[in-house]
């Protein structure tokens, strides 16, 4: 039996004297696909950038055995230059995570997503579906083996909501997903795990 | 080696978004020329070589924190910076690939100032070009490291120059030694010693300012 | 592979532990000591010193001038000890600590300043004094760590106010030293150095009026520091237990 990839125990975090979680136990393990609910402000997003490696527990035990090169963390924020193209923002991060046969992974993953021919405009010019699709290429351009998406759904228009289920269904298997979301039926056939924060 | 890769991608990615915006130099430009002009006539007559040089490094330093105040607005306004820190390269490359950037932005709003300068007031000898390559490397690595903090803070921009202007008395007593003082050699050593120093403390506490 | 992370303790009303770092010296006798140290050294310095050749009577407040001086120096190199711990073994109780320390450093920086503004009236006749290295050495640190105030005040509680007012912290220490060699570059020593003025020289009640001011005005500061540090820590707990009780 493999290691689990994510192991809490008693998270907590506290930003100064306010408290955002409290002793959360969280297991995913590798292949797992795992769905985070709760209402706003319950703690999701930390608990997901915390798992993500973005910001450090002030409580308890968190053990993930996914290094920063094999973690893709989508945030609610796209994380791209609007100022920049499609294509220079996934350069940019390609060198970074230094990928192999750069250009032609950019380019599968544009086209996958439809923004193929959006490729050399502005992000800035983007909808909003748009944008949050190429999120996604970011997320996905250096095939990290732990994926941990914050409410993936939430910026999507129907076109990019369908892709996503196709993308999710492909990596069900392969990855390790761990999501929160505000429609929990939409990926409740791929689960393998349920949090729900109060 | 992948590090001078990392830091080579991130400069590239600074220097492209200038490319794109075309507001940082130019406005750097006007604002050192104008800044001549008012203090040709903020001090009047013909200021002695002591008090242009004084002045030719205080015009340098406002204008570097106008171009600093810009440096990580990008990244904190699309909050892109998680993006950089999320990835597995080296958090200081983050540091350096922007101070490079900046530095460049400098240097070419210097190709203008100097010259301007040696018009308005007094030529300007080696020691003084000089001088003010050694201070651009310092005020660009301490001011790119202190515009990340700054741009962290809810006062964000207006925190900058609180922050700078003591890490840079030194460098304006380097600068101004250097141009004004019969043996510059003292004061070039004093900028390049300044430099290293601050360089290797922002090199290793960047990854500090970035996560937590 | 990220290994396991295991961040401090918090502070839990069940896992209630010691607020804060226990110190080895109780606090009242701490207080003790300084009252009867900075009586001792007042003492001194008013009954027993000599008077300095030169300047008289005057020149007495330099006792003072150079121990909190010297004090100051020295919350500022704790300040940057408490601040490289934080960061390298993330102890939980150094980000306050080094923030008080800074606190104790720029009042008594402040005092400095004041002393020695007072010394120079009377002996120079001007309240400020561009030749004085120590003075313009000081007021460069004094703008410094007061920035250093507005950084933290700009800042919610949390890791990244204590992350960036350490690295802060650590600039100033670095900033002391290149300071003083810029302020040397500029002009000649003008403001008597104590040490190597008095160096050999430095004998008898001199001496032993200097040592006891330095000690009585370390110890007062550390009293200080300690007193503000049991009041910050009793705000943050009685907040925490607020939290958790709400």
């Amino acid at each position: 039996m493999l290691a689990p990839v994510i192991r809490a125990h008693g998270l907590g975090k506290r930003f100064g004297d306010k408290r955002v979680l409290r002793g959360v136990d969280l297991e995913v393990e590798r292949g797992g696909f795992v769905v985070v609910t709760g209402p706003n402000g319950s703690g999701k997003t930390t608990l997901l950038r915390i798992c993500a490696g973005l910001a450090l527990p002030t409580e308890g035990e968190l053990e993930v055995s996914a290094g920063r090169a094999e973690i893709g963390y989508l945030a609610h924020d796209p994380l791209v230059y609007r100022e920049l193209s499609a294509l220079e923002n996934l350069d940019l991060y390609g060198r970074l995570y230094r990928i192999h046969e750069r250009r032609e992974r950019i380019g599968m993953l544009l086209e996958r997503f439809g923004l193929w021919d959006a490729r050399h405009d502005r992000v800035a010019s983007y909808s909003r579906g748009m944008t949050q699709r190429l999120a996604l290429c970011r997320v996905l351009l250096h095939e990290p083996s732990l994926l941990v998406l914050d409410e993936p759904y939430a910026a999507l228009d129907a076109a990019g909501a369908e892709l996503l289920d196709a993308q999710l269904a492909d990596l069900r298997r392969e990855r390790t997903v761990l999501l929160s979301t505000h429609e929990p039926a939409r990926v409740e056939p791929l689960a393998t795990g349920r949090l729900v924060l109060a | 080696m992948s590090y001078v890769r990392d830091v080579g991608a991130l400069a590239r990615k600074d220097l492209l978004l200038e490319l794109r915006a075309r507001d940082t130099l130019p406005a750097m430009l006007l604002f050192v020329v104008a800044t001549f002009v008012v203090f040709h006539f903020a001090l009047p007559g013909s200021p002695s070589r002591l008090a242009a040089s004084g002045l030719l490094w205080v015009s340098i330093l406002f204008t570097a924190l106008l171009g600093l105040g810009r440096a990580f607005v990008p990244e904190r306004e699309q909050r892109v910076l998680d993006g950089l820190v999320l990835a597995p390269c080296d958090r200081s490359a983050i540091w350096l690939g922007k101070s490079v950037a900046t530095l460049a932005f400098l240097v070419a709003a210097e190709a203008v100032a100097l010259p301007v300068f040696a018009l308005f007031f007094h030529p300007l000898n080696g020691a003084t070009v000089l001088g003010v390559a050694l201070a651009d490397l310092g005020i660009c690595a301490v001011g790119t490291f202190l515009g990340a903090m700054a741009v962290a803070t809810r006062a964000r921009e207006l925190l900058l120059p609180l922050l700078f202007l003591p890490l840079a008395i030194p460098i304006v007593v380097g600068g101004v030694g250097a141009s004004a003082a019969g043996s510059p050699g003292r004061y070039l050593g004093f900028l390049a010693l300044y430099d290293l120093l601050f360089a290797l403390v922002c090199w290793a506490s960047f990854e500090y300012v970035v996560t937590e | 592979m990220t290994p396991v992370v295991r961040p401090d303790a918090g502070g839990d009303l069940r896992q209630s532990r010691e607020v804060g770092r226990t110190h080895r010296i109780p606090l009242p006798a701490l207080a003790a000591l300084s009252l009867v140290l900075v009586t001792l050294a007042l003492a001194l310095v008013f009954f027993v010193a000599p008077n300095d050749a030169d300047q008289g009577f005057s020149q007495r407040i330099f006792y003072f001038h150079v121990s909190i001086a010297l004090t100051a120096y020295a919350c500022f190199v704790a300040a940057a000890w408490k601040a490289f711990r934080h960061l390298t073994r993330r102890d939980p109780d150094a980000d306050l600590e080094s923030y008080v320390a800074i606190h104790q450093g720029v009042i008594l920086g402040a005092l400095v300043l004041l002393t020695g503004s007072i010394w120079a009236k009377i002996s120079w006749g001007h309240w400020w004094l561009w030749s004085e290295d120590q003075l313009v050495l000081f007021l460069v640190l004094f703008l410094f760590y007061c920035a250093y105030f507005m950084l933290r005040y700009s800042l919610e509680p949390g890791p990244q106010r204590a992350n960036l007012s350490a690295v802060y912290a650590l600039f100033g220490v670095v900033l002391i030293p290149v300071s003083f060699l810029a302020i040397r570059l500029t002009k000649g020593l003008i403001h008597p150095v104590v040490f190597t003025r008095h160096g050999p020289n430095f004998h008898g009640w001199i001496l032993v009026t200097y040592c006891v001011s330095q000690v009585a005005i370390l110890v007062f500061a550390y009293t200080l520091y300690r007193v503000e540090l049991a009041g910050k820590r009793l705000d943050s707990r009685v907040r925490e237990l607020k939290e958790v009780l709400a």
